[in-house]
């Protein structure tokens, strides 16, 4: 091997571009295996990687600054609304929905296509490196090293660069790996390395990449998430995705692979400072899974935020609260039934809208029934102030609850087909004429409205209800082991320094008639980060310089051996 | 605990508070003015007749001029020094407003820090939970780690460029991101905001650095190649330390620092997990965060790639902390996510 290729070959450039280059002459067969050997050169060269890194990042760029539909589906239907020229366009590129758009996928793949490209060989060529250590041959001129010296010295050129061999190997841990070698014209070579850990880090750090990649791709096809609304002394069964309110499932999710479990919901705490700032919450539930489903056997258990409740494989969260207000009706027939329904918060004094559907009011049947369903829709607050006819809330606790209320009677429009919000009703079927407004009243709890055919419409109280998600994502585990490793890696890779370090000892023409006089040519390379390398490098010349002493005989023991 | 008792911890509480206030209005007093020190030191060096100027002037002159003769056509920096050798012997004025500056630098970060504690006692808690105590650590690390920086690589001549984005951030977050110290929201009661917040200040405050390093290092290769053609002789741009001590500071603030911040966003990450129900959901903070680390991995390459280092690599650096500043303003205060912690609502 000429000896220009020991050094540049830790280049990276040419590790990554030293396939074998095509023969000379051949056929259509040949150009065309060439041609694709090129294009795999070029898909997975550093340059490219860089260029695919920065189309990562540049495809990201809208999933930041625009709404997206899978983390915001109101925001960005509403986004379409207020742009619309542009906004279905944007639609149209999916970039409402960067992250499962097939041009981001496109740029993820061949950024991994390239990394996996790249890191194999380098794999094997470290392997390699690892096991021979560094070649024995020496740039032929060391003073053309980013750091070099020559020292003279006295002594005898073999042992002195035994010596240097076993001073260097002595040194540290993950110390120098060396090889000797006497050159044509005697000169005697001593080559030496460190820091092959940073190229283990390097490709720990790449290769969890791929694993951190692969784990966030299975999570998404077999993980689900779904979020309910349950009120307090209430209760769900998760045990198929209807039991949820809102379920995202992956792919390859279906409900036999879900694992059921069943939750009450006792009680919901919160406190709140006097300017009207959450500092807790907190639900009490009950817990049963496994063999428990189906018996009287519950496990009690304090939910909060940031502190989910884990068992086999799902995960539970708090992640909101809000208020349910009761209503009881008493029919003009003399039933009386109880209605409640979470209101969705509006702001952070929990001024809250919501609607009560009364489909099957008593006392109708067939079309009949249809004309006659209930809605009671408007605004609820905890804490009742009235500014302007306006109800809103003045403080998050229920210390003064109030309604403001519209009651409808007529055609709710449920059997179109249509999913309607579970919040407000349509009003569609208002400005149609199907929904006709009976009376409106702002309430607090006891009071109540009657309408014109008897019907009495009372605000009974609130309760409180919590949002609860259930997360399931069977590769998070690897998510975690990839990304430890990756950081253990980086550190690696970025903290580690690798080095080499060349010293030629021949005898010394120049100093002539001093017998046995010795040069030491020192040359030494950093292969990133120069700098720091030059004090080590001082004292990596002192260990050829203190071997000047034992040459003189002044170390009986060395000498004794050296001979 | 007594009535009494309850009262003096109250008392103590509203003292610390008053106190991490005016100690922080004292760090952005001395921000201010180690930024108007270093202005001065800067500008002052024009006074140092450059090479063509003191020609003219007679070899017994000022003991500066002749360093300055024998050294022509070699930019002073390039050796990595401070100063020209000749003007060790009596040090300019300019110097001692530069020496002043790294003074008062040192005691405005003393006082930030002191700041960030009394706030801690005040609040009860870590003092980093909103968008300024946020600022005021991250403001405390870059000048931490500049006086690191100036005290192992002679690099004084940029410090009017690293106290200005350091003035303008304290100055920023002691007057609009202001807030008195509070409690937290239950969603930030997390150890883990202890951990990814301090990870995300820490690594933040010293890319502020690696990207000023970036800026400067632009502007003097640029001044390089002007004056390779025979202009800007007379530039106060030929005070910039050499490109390559740039390119160093750079990259050694980058490679400690990229580490760091992976370690947030992952933290973040397992935050997430814990609160949210998902360890990754594309959030736009969550977005921008990636941005941020795929830029500084850019970085990173491009420093290894051959026909990117330089400029193009500095480029780099100088997005990402673009990027940075991008999150922490930008998509807080106008883009909503479920980061909303910024306290300003
Ligand atoms: C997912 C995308 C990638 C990321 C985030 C990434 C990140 C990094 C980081 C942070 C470093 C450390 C830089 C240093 O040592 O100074 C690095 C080094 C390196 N990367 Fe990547 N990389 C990616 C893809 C690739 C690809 C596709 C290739 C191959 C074509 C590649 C080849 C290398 C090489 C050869 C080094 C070593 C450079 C050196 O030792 O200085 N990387 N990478």
């Amino acid at each position: 091997m000429p000896p220009r290729d020991s050094i540049t070959a830790r280049n990276d450039e040419d590790l990554l571009q030293n396939h074998p280059s095509p023969g000379k002459s051949r056929g259509p067969l040949a150009v065309g295996v060439a041609m694709l050997r090129n294009l795999w050169r070029r898909l997975t060269s550093m340059r490219t990687a860089l260029v695919l890194l920065f189309l990562l990042a540049l495809a990201s760029l809208p999933g930041a600054l625009l709404p997206q539909w899978s983390t915001g589906r109101a925001k960005t239907a509403q986004y379409i609304l207020d742009h619309p020229t542009i906004g279905p366009w944007l639609n149209r590129l999916g970039l409402f929905n960067v992250f499962s758009a097939p041009w981001f996928a496109a740029v993820y793949l061949l950024l991994f296509i390239s990394l996996i490209g790249c890191l194999t060989p380098r794999s094997w060529e470290l392997l390699r490196q690892i096991r021979t250590g560094p070649p024995a041959t020496a740039p032929r001129n060391l003073s053309r090293l980013p750091h070099h010296a020559t020292v003279t010295i006295t002594g005898d050129a073999a042992e002195t660069a035994r010596h240097v061999r076993d001073r260097l190997r002595q040194s540290g841990v993950g110390g120098w790996r060396t090889a000797t070698r006497t050159e044509p014209d005697g000169a005697v070579v001593v080559a030496a390395e460190k820091g092959y850990l940073r190229d283990v880090g390097n490709l720990v750090f790449h290769f969890s990449l791929v694993g951190l990649l692969l784990s966030v791709a299975v999570g998404g096809m077999f993980g689900y998430e779904g979020t309910v609304l349950v009120t307090e002394g209430d209760g769900f069964c998760a045990s198929s995705p209807i039991a949820y309110d809102d379920f995202r499932p992956g792919p390859l999710v279906n409900a036999t692979t879900m694992t059921p479990f069943c939750v009450d919901v006792d009680a919901f705490h919160a406190a709140y400072t006097p300017q009207g700032q959450a500092t807790t919450f907190r639900a009490d539930i009950r817990f049963q899974d496994g063999a428990d489903l189906g018996t009287d056997t519950w496990q009690r258990r304090a939910l909060q935020v940031n502190d989910p409740l884990r068992f086999s494989g799902d995960r539970l969260y708090l992640l909101g609260h809000g208020y349910t207000p009761t209503f009881r009706i008493t029919y003009p027939d003399g039933q009386v039934r109880t209605y409640a329904q979470p209101f969705a918060p509006e702001d952070s004094m929990f001024t809250s809208q919501g609607a009560i559907k009364v489909t099957d009011p008593p006392g109708y049947s067939g079309d009949d029934l249809r004309q006659n369903q209930l809605a009671i829709v408007g605004i609820f607050a905890p804490t009742a102030v009235v500014t302007g006819g306006i109800m809103s809330s003045g403080f998050p606790s229920p210390l003064d609850p109030g309604v403001a209320v519209d009651v409808y009677r007529g055609d709710l429009g449920m059997g179109s087909g249509i999913p309607q919000s579970v919040f407000a009703i349509d009003t569609a079927q208002v400005a149609n004429g199907s929904l006709v407004k009976k009376a409106h009243a702002n309430l607090s709890p006891g009071q109540s409205i009657t309408l014109g055919d008897g019907t009495k419409i009372t605000f009974t109280g609130v309760k409180q209800f919590v949002s609860l998600q259930t997360s399931y994502d069977p590769a998070q585990d690897w998510a975690l082991i990839s990304v430890i490793l990756l950081i253990a890696g980086l550190m690696g890779s970025l903290l580690i320094k690798r080095r080499r370090v060349w010293y030629r000892i021949r005898s010394d023409s120049t100093a002539a008639g001093r017998a046995g006089a010795l040069a030491v040519e020192v040359g030494g390379l950093a292969r990133t980060d120069q700098a720091g390398y030059g004090r080590e490098f001082a004292s990596l010349v002192g260990l050829a310089c203190s071997h000047k002493t034992y040459a003189a005989g002044d170390s009986p023991a060395r000498a004794g051996k050296g001979a | 605990m007594t009535m009494a008792d309850v009262e003096s911890v109250a008392v103590v509480w509203q003292l610390a508070s008053r106190v991490s206030d005016l100690t922080f209005e004292g760090a952005l007093a001395g921000y201010v003015t180690a930024l108007a020190c270093h202005a001065v030191e800067f500008a002052s060096r024009r006074a140092v007749p450059s090479a063509e100027v003191s020609a003219a002037v007679p070899a017994n002159a000022a003991a500066g001029a002749v360093a300055l003769l024998t050294r022509q056509g070699e930019d002073p920096a390039d050796a990595g020094q401070d100063e020209a050798p000749g003007s060790a012997a009596r040090p300019g004025w300019g110097e001692r407003f530069g020496k002043a500056a790294v003074l008062v630098a040192g005691i405005g970060f003393t006082m930030n820090v002191l700041s960030l504690i009394t706030r801690g006692m005040a609040a009860h808690r870590a003092p980093w939970g909103n968008m300024y105590e946020i600022v005021s650590l991250m403001c405390a690390v870059a000048a931490g780690a500049w006086l690191v920086a100036v005290n192992r690589a002679k690099v004084r001549r940029i410090g009017l460029f690293v106290m200005f984005p350091i003035a303008v951030l304290s100055f920023v977050a002691g007057t609009v991101l202001y807030t008195p110290a509070g409690s937290l929201v239950p969603a930030l009661q997390s150890y883990w905001l202890v951990v990814h917040v301090l990870a995300v200040a820490i690594s933040s405050g010293m890319l502020m650095l690696c990207g000023v390093a970036s800026a400067m290092y632009i502007v003097r290769t640029r001044y390089d190649l002007r004056r390779g053609r025979g202009a800007g002789a007379r530039s106060l741009l030929a005070r910039l330390p050499s490109p390559d001590v740039l390119d160093r500071i750079a990259y050694r603030t980058a490679i400690v620092a990229f580490p760091l911040f992976t370690f947030a966003v992952v933290a973040g990450a397992l935050w997430a997990e814990a609160a949210w129900g998902r360890y990754w959901g594309w959030d736009p903070k969550e977005t921008t965060a990636l941005i941020t680390w795929i830029l500084y991995a850019g970085y990173l390459h491009a420093r290894a790639t051959s026909g990117w280092r330089g400029s193009r690599a500095a480029w780099i650096s100088i997005l990402g902390f673009a990027s940075i500043m991008f999150n922490l303003f930008v998509v807080n205060m106008v883009v909503s996510g479920l980061h909303s912690y910024a306290g300003l609502n």
